[in-house]
């Protein structure tokens, strides 16, 4: 397997993620756009899997496409929508058209989403992914049987760091890395006091953990996502100086927060990389990256 | 003990599911309807006002002890011939109760209710489902909470990231299961049990429609 993602990853360099998002329908200009300004500047990019619940294009199919276009993608699969058939047979086929990273996921409940009738699976979960991921690598499938032709993953999970109460994530965290997770990417992370206490914790573990970083777009954003964004906490002082923002200025006001965050996690060296999620915004991901500051200095490390 | 858990159907449903239909037995049940006031005594009197505003002839109706047991011969003479009139039952019990009357009446029946889950009364007024009768069970290892039910995901390795201060990402007024079992072991000392990787489920412990012979 050639995965320049998990070259990165190794390489012990600082990673730059980010997300791509498929349409809802079959016009793919808009996320096509998306990954030709992102390619060169992040090592690799997240195809979203009907996120949030809601039905779009799939993300095999736009990780196909990140591939075509010279990308490197990272598959997400989430267990809402198929059962353990259909997802060994998607890792077969993203590993026969060369896409090599995945991230498991559980997903969103299906009544969160835009298809609030449909049947939800969850026949297996996240870290049983995981570990079907390393099975199927070894040649066998969950029925027991043997692979014609196996499949090699560079396979990822998520955590949420700030989650009320916390215990019951972390082990849930440790058993998504005994089951085969090689890297992490979290839930955004805004207190970057808690995110080292949770580094110093995560740091025992054989997995390259990637800093969430959600865009803020403006107070009432940062607002919403403190009611309504299970995990996500963004502490006062930045929702003030969100809001402290001249008018029609709040968006540069986020890019300059996500920009700064990310060069105080790259400077200290808090963790491995951080994970961009710039939420429907994505063109603005490498102005982010530009604000942080860290790009000439990461470019020199390649 | 276990009981039915049931909602009324939206008179919407109703009227339309009645349509075209003149003469109507309404049944109610003595037992789960009656706790949860969906098919008492009360709720048939209820309806069968209600019916007769929209201008449907009420033959008779009926409140059986337990309608998921058989019909005894007794109510079945007391009522036959009001029952022998009706174009159709309303049934205003659990769908148990609505398969057992439909399968001795051979009339026409209509469900009045709609059978959410089947629980338990976890405090005064307030119903919860604890078993989903999935036929592999893990409570042994869970605290003796099942996260097959009580997770809105029946995920078995721990909670998803969408729990939030011990509440279910679907409705803040659920349980996190994970957060329930992760305090009812730790209390234990039995935390080991959450931190073993659980294998997939066997989801055809019994594969449905299940049948059990003695």
């Amino acid at each position: 397997m050639s995965s320049s993602f998990k070259d990165a990853l190794k390489s012990g360099k600082f990673v730059i993620t980010s997300e791509v998002a498929p349409p809802k329908g079959t016009n793919l200009e808009k996320m096509a756009h998306h990954v030709e300004l992102l390619k060169d500047k992040v090592d690799a990019m997240n195809v979203t899997d009907h996120q949030s619940s809601v039905m779009r294009f799939p993300s095999l199919g736009g990780a196909l496409l990140v591939k075509e276009m010279g990308g490197e993608p990272i598959l997400q699969m989430t267990c809402r929508d198929r059962n353990r058939m259909a997802l060994e047979a998607d890792l077969l086929f993203a590993s026969s058209r060369g896409i090599n990273n995945v991230l498991c996921l559980t997903g969103d409940s299906i009544v969160l989403g835009d298809h609030k009738e449909a049947k939800s699976v969850f026949d297996v979960d996240s870290s049983q992914l995981l570990a079907t991921i390393r099975l199927m690598e070894k040649g066998k499938d969950m029925g027991g049987n043997n692979l014609d032709g196996a499949v090699s993953f560079c396979a990822g999970a998520i955590v949420t760091p700030e989650a009320n109460p916390i215990e019951p994530q972390l082990i849930k965290f440790e058993k998504k890395i005994e089951a085969g997770a090689e890297f992490i990417q979290t839930q955004a992370v805004y207190d970057l006091d808690n995110f080292k206490r949770f580094m110093e914790y995560a740091r025992g573990f054989p997995a390259k953990i990637l800093a969430g970083v959600i865009l803020l777009t403006s107070a009432p954003m940062a607002r919403f996502m403190n009611k309504n964004v299970a995990g996500v906490s963004v502490p006062q002082s930045l929702i003030d100086e969100m809001a402290s923002a001249p008018k029609g200025g709040a968006l540069a006001k986020g890019i300059e927060i996500a920009g700064r965050m990310i060069k105080q996690i790259w400077e200290e060296k808090m963790c491995d990389g951080v994970h961009i999620m710039a939420i429907g915004k994505e063109e603005l991901v490498p102005e982010i990256i530009e604000m942080s500051g860290i790009f000439p200095a990461l470019k020199t490390q390649d | 003990m276990i009981r039915s858990i049931t909602q009324q159907k939206s008179e919407e449903e109703i009227d339309q599911l009645l349509s075209g239909l003149g003469r109507i037995f309404v049944i109610g049940c003595g037992t789960c309807v009656t706790l949860t006031h969906t098919g008492g005594r009360t709720e048939v009197n209820v309806m069968k006002e209600h019916l007769a505003n929209k201008g449907k002839l009420i033959t008779g109706d009926l409140v059986l002890p337990v309608a998921c047991d058989n019909m005894t011969a007794e109510a079945l003479n007391e009522h036959g011939q009001q029952i022998d009139q009706a174009d159709a039952l309303l049934i205003m019990t659990c769908a148990f109760g609505v398969q057992t009357i439909a399968k001795q009446l051979k009339k026409l029946v209509v469900p009045a209710l709609d059978t959410l889950f089947i629980g338990k009364e976890t405090a005064l007024g307030q119903f919860d489902e604890v078993c989903a009768q999935c036929g592999t069970c893990i409570l042994g290892e869970t605290g003796g909470i099942c996260p097959v039910t009580s997770c809105h995901k029946g995920l078995v390795n721990g909670p998803c990231g969408g729990t939030n201060d011990g509440k279910c990402e679907i409705d803040n007024a659920k349980d996190c299961a994970w957060t329930l079992i992760y305090n009812r072991l730790n209390e234990l000392g039995r935390l080991d049990g959450m931190r073993k990787l659980q294998k997939p489920r066997n989801h055809q412990g019994e594969p449905s429609p299940g049948k059990f012979i003695l």
